[in-house]
C-alpha cells in the first residue's frame, strides 16, 4: 500500500521529500544487526563503565568506589610502566612495518613473473592463526637449541637471549609483529598505488625527471592519504596487540613485557580485580577513540582530494 | 643524443639485465621470511625429537615421520576441539552475514555514516575490552561452560566485518537496477533480495572469507570463556605449550593443523581476500 503511496509521489512532486522518507523505509534492514551491535558491542561498553566504578572482585564482594579505581590507576607505578612498554613496543612496531610495507609495495606493484604467487606467500603471515604462530617462534627463540641463534652464528653474530632477556623482550616481540603485519601496510600502499593516476609520470618522463626524483616528488605526495591510513590502521592494531605476547612471554621475564592489554588481563583474570581493570578498559579506550577519530578525519580528508 | 643512445645500447641491456637480477633478490628478500618460517614449521612437525633438537639444526628430516601427527590426536581431545573451532567459526559468520548483509545494504542506502563510524569503532576496540562485562553476563545467564557464549563473543569481530565490507560493496552498485525494480513495483525488501544481493555475491564472498579466518584465528574469547570440553582449536594448542611436557614435534604438528585450514583459504581465495583487505583494512578484534 505504501508502495503505491510514495512511488507516484516522488515521480510528480516534492523531491526533496522523497529521498528522506525513501530512506528511512531502509532502517529495517539495520534492525537485527542493530540488536546484536547493542548486546555485544554497546552493552559491553556501558557495563564496563559501570562495573570501572565499583571495588569488584569476579565471584566476590562488589562495592561502589566512584572514581576510586581512576585514582588509584593514576598512581599505580605498574600501569605507568605498562603504558611506557605500550608506547615503546608501539612506536616500533608502526615504523618497521610501515617502512618495510611501503617497499613491499613498490615491489609487487612492479609487473614480474609469479608476481601472484610471491604476494600470497607474502600475505601468508597476516593470515595465519596468530597462536599456532607464536608457539613456532617460541621454538626458534630458544638460546640453545633455536634455529635463530644458530641463523646468527651463521653470519658470525653473538647469540641473543630473545624473549628470554628483558632486554631483548619487547624488540623481539616487535620482530614476529612486523612479520605478522607488514603484510597489511603492502596491501593497503598497494591499492593506492593501483589508484594513482599516469600522467605525471609521462610529464615527469619527459622533462628528464629520475627514478628517486619522480618517487620523491609525484607517487609519495599522491600516496599520501593512503599511507596516513595505513600508518593509523598500524598504530591500533599495534596497541591492540595481545594474543603473541600473551603466548610466547605472559608479560615475562619478570614484567619486562608487560603492555596495556596484558596488564588489563592480568588484573581481571588472574587477580579478579575486574572493577579496577575496567577503568584501565576505559581509558584504554579513550586513548583508541582519540586515534579512530584521527582515522575518519583522516578518511574524510583522502575522500575530499 | 640518439647517437649516443644508440652506442650505449648493449650497455643499457646490461644495466637492465642487472637492475632485473636486483630486483628478483629484493622480492626473494621480501618473501623468504614468510618461506622460511612455514618450512621451518613444516620441518619440525615431521622430525622426530631426537632430530628436532640436534645441532646444527636438521632442516630435512633423514626418516620424515607422521608420529607426531599421531601423537597430536591420540594425546589429547584434537577432533572435539576441531569440531569446536568449527562451530563456533560458522556459527558466528553465518548468524553475521544473516544480519549483516542486510544491514550494510541499509547503511549503504541511507547513508547512515553514524552507523558506519559506530561499526568502525567497535573494529578497532581490542577484543579483550569486551571479554570483562560479557564474562560477568554469561556468568549471570549461567551460560559458561557452553558454546554459546564463544559464538556470541566472536559476533563481535563478525558481525563489523562483514558489515563494513558489505556497506563499501552496496556503495558500489548502480542504484538504476533497484529503482526499475521498485519503479516495476517490488517491494525494497524483494530489490534488495532479488536484485541488489545477486550483484553483490562477490561482495558475500569476501566477507564471508575473513570474518571466517578473524573467527577461527581468534584466540582470547575463547581463552577466558571456554571449558574444558568447549576449547577452541587456538585455545586447545596454547594449552599444550603450558600444561604439558614441551616436545616441539607434536607442538609444531598442532600448530600447523590449526593454521593449516585457513592458510589453504587464503591461497584459494588470494584474490577476494586482497580485495577485501585492501577496501577497509579489515581486521579481527
Amino acid at each position: 500500500m505504501q508502495q503505491a503511496n510514495t512511488i507516484p509521489a516522488a515521480a510528480t512532486d516534492a523531491s526533496v521529500a522523497r529521498p528522506r522518507n525513501y530512506a528511512r523505509r531502509y532502517g529495517w534492514f539495520i534492525v537485527p544487526a542493530a540488536v546484536v551491535v547493542l548486546a555485544v558491542i554497546i552493552f559491553p561498553w556501558i557495563f564496563t563503565v559501570y562495573v570501572s566504578a565499583h571495588d569488584w572482585r569476579l565471584g566476590g564482594a562488589r562495592q561502589w568506589v566512584g572514581f576510586d579505581n581512576y585514582i588509584k590507576l593514576f598512581s599505580d607505578a605498574r600501569f605507568g610502566w605498562a603504558m611506557l612498554r605500550t608506547l615503546f613496543y608501539t612506536v616500533l612496531a608502526v615504523i618497521f612495518p610501515m617502512m618495510l610495507g611501503i617497499a613491499a609495495a613498490l615491489a609487487f606493484h612492479r609487473k614480474f613473473p609469479l608476481r601472484g604467487l610471491a604476494r600470497t606467500i607474502f600475505i601468508l603471515p597476516m593470515m595465519a592463526t596468530p597462536v599456532a604462530v607464536a608457539l613456532v617462534w617460541t621454538m626458534m627463540f630458544h638460546p640453545q637449541l633455536g634455529v635463530l641463534n644458530w641463523l646468527l652464528a651463521q653470519v658470525g653474530l653473538p647469540p641473543s637471549m630473545w624473549v628470554y632477556s628483558t632486554q631483548t623482550v619487547i624488540p623481539t616481540l616487535v620482530l614476529i609483529e612486523v612479520w605478522h603485519w607488514t603484510p597489511l601496510v603492502m596491501l593497503l600502499i598497494l591499492g593506492g598505488l593501483a589508484s594513482l593516476p599516469v600522467d605525471p609520470y609521462e610529464a615527469a618522463k619527459i622533462d628528464g625527471a629520475n627514478g628517486w626524483q619522480s618517487f620523491r616528488h609525484i607517487t609519495l605526495p599522491l600516496l599520501m592519504p593512503f599511507i596516513v591510513v595505513a600508518l593509523i590502521i598500524r598504530c591500533i592494531d599495534a596497541l591492540k596487540a595481545f594474543d603473541t605476547i600473551y603466548v610466547i612471554t605472559q608479560g615475562g621475564p619478570g614484567s619486562a613485557s608487560e603492555t596495556i592489554n596484558i596488564f588489563l588481563y592480568l588484573q581481571a583474570f588472574a587477580f579478579y580485580n575486574v572493577g579496577y581493570a575496567s577503568a584501565v578498559v576505559v581509558v584504554f579506550f579513550i586513548i583508541i577513540l582519540a586515534l579512530a577519530a584521527l582515522l575518519l578525519w583522516t578518511r574524510q580528508r583522502v575522500k575530499v582530494t | 643524443m640518439s647517437d649516443l643512445r644508440l652506442r650505449s645500447a648493449g650497455h643499457y641491456r646490461l644495466r637492465r639485465l642487472i637492475g632485473n637480477i636486483g630486483f628478483g633478490f629484493a622480492v626473494l628478500v621480501l618473501i623468504s621470511p614468510a618461506i622460511m618460517f612455514f618450512l621451518w614449521m613444516l620441518s619440525l612437525s615431521f622430525k622426530n625429537e631426537m632430530e628436532n633438537t640436534d645441532w646444527p639444526p636438521v632442516f630435512i628430516p633423514a626418516t620424515p615421520t607422521l608420529d607426531n601427527y599421531r601423537e597430536v590426536f591420540e594425546r589429547n581431545d584434537f577432533l572435539r576441539f576441531a569440531w569446536n573451532s568449527i562451530v563456533v567459526s560458522f556459527g558466528a559468520t553465518g548468524i553475521a552475514l544473516l544480519i549483516g548483509v542486510p544491514a550494510g545494504y541499509g547503511i549503504a542506502k541511507m547513508h547512515a555514516m553514524r552507523a558506519a563510524a559506530l561499526i568502525l569503532i567497535a573494529r578497532i576496540t581490542p577484543g579483550l575490552s569486551y571479554l570483562i562485562p560479557l564474562f560477568l553476563l554469561f556468568q549471570w545467564l549461567e551460560l559458561t561452560g557452553t558454546l554459546a557464549p564463544i559464538v556470541i563473543t566472536h559476533l563481535v569481530i563478525t558481525v563489523p566485518i562483514v558489515v563494513w565490507v558489505m556497506i563499501s560493496f552496496f556503495e558500489g552498485l548502480p542504484p538504476e537496477l533497484e529503482e526499475a525494480a521498485l519503479v516495476d513495483g517490488a517491494t525494497i525488501w524483494q530489490a534488495f533480495r532479488y536484485v541488489a544481493m545477486p550483484l553483490a555475491r562477490p561482495g558475500i564472498t569476501v566477507a564471508t572469507i575473513l570474518s571466517f579466518i578473524f573467527s577461527w584465528n581468534n584466540f582470547i574469547f575463547a581463552m577466558v570463556l571456554a571449558g574444558r570440553e568447549t576449547r577452541t582449536l587456538p585455545v586447545a594448542v596454547n594449552n599444550m605449550l603450558t600444561f604439558e611436557q614441551i616436545s616441539w614435534g607434536p607442538l609444531s604438528a598442532a600448530a600447523l593443523l590449526v593454521t593449516a585450514p585457513v592458510l589453504i583459504l587464503t591461497l584459494l581465495a588470494q584474490k577476494q581476500i586482497v580485495a577485501g583487505l585492501t577496501a577497509g583494512g579489515v581486521k579481527g578484534a
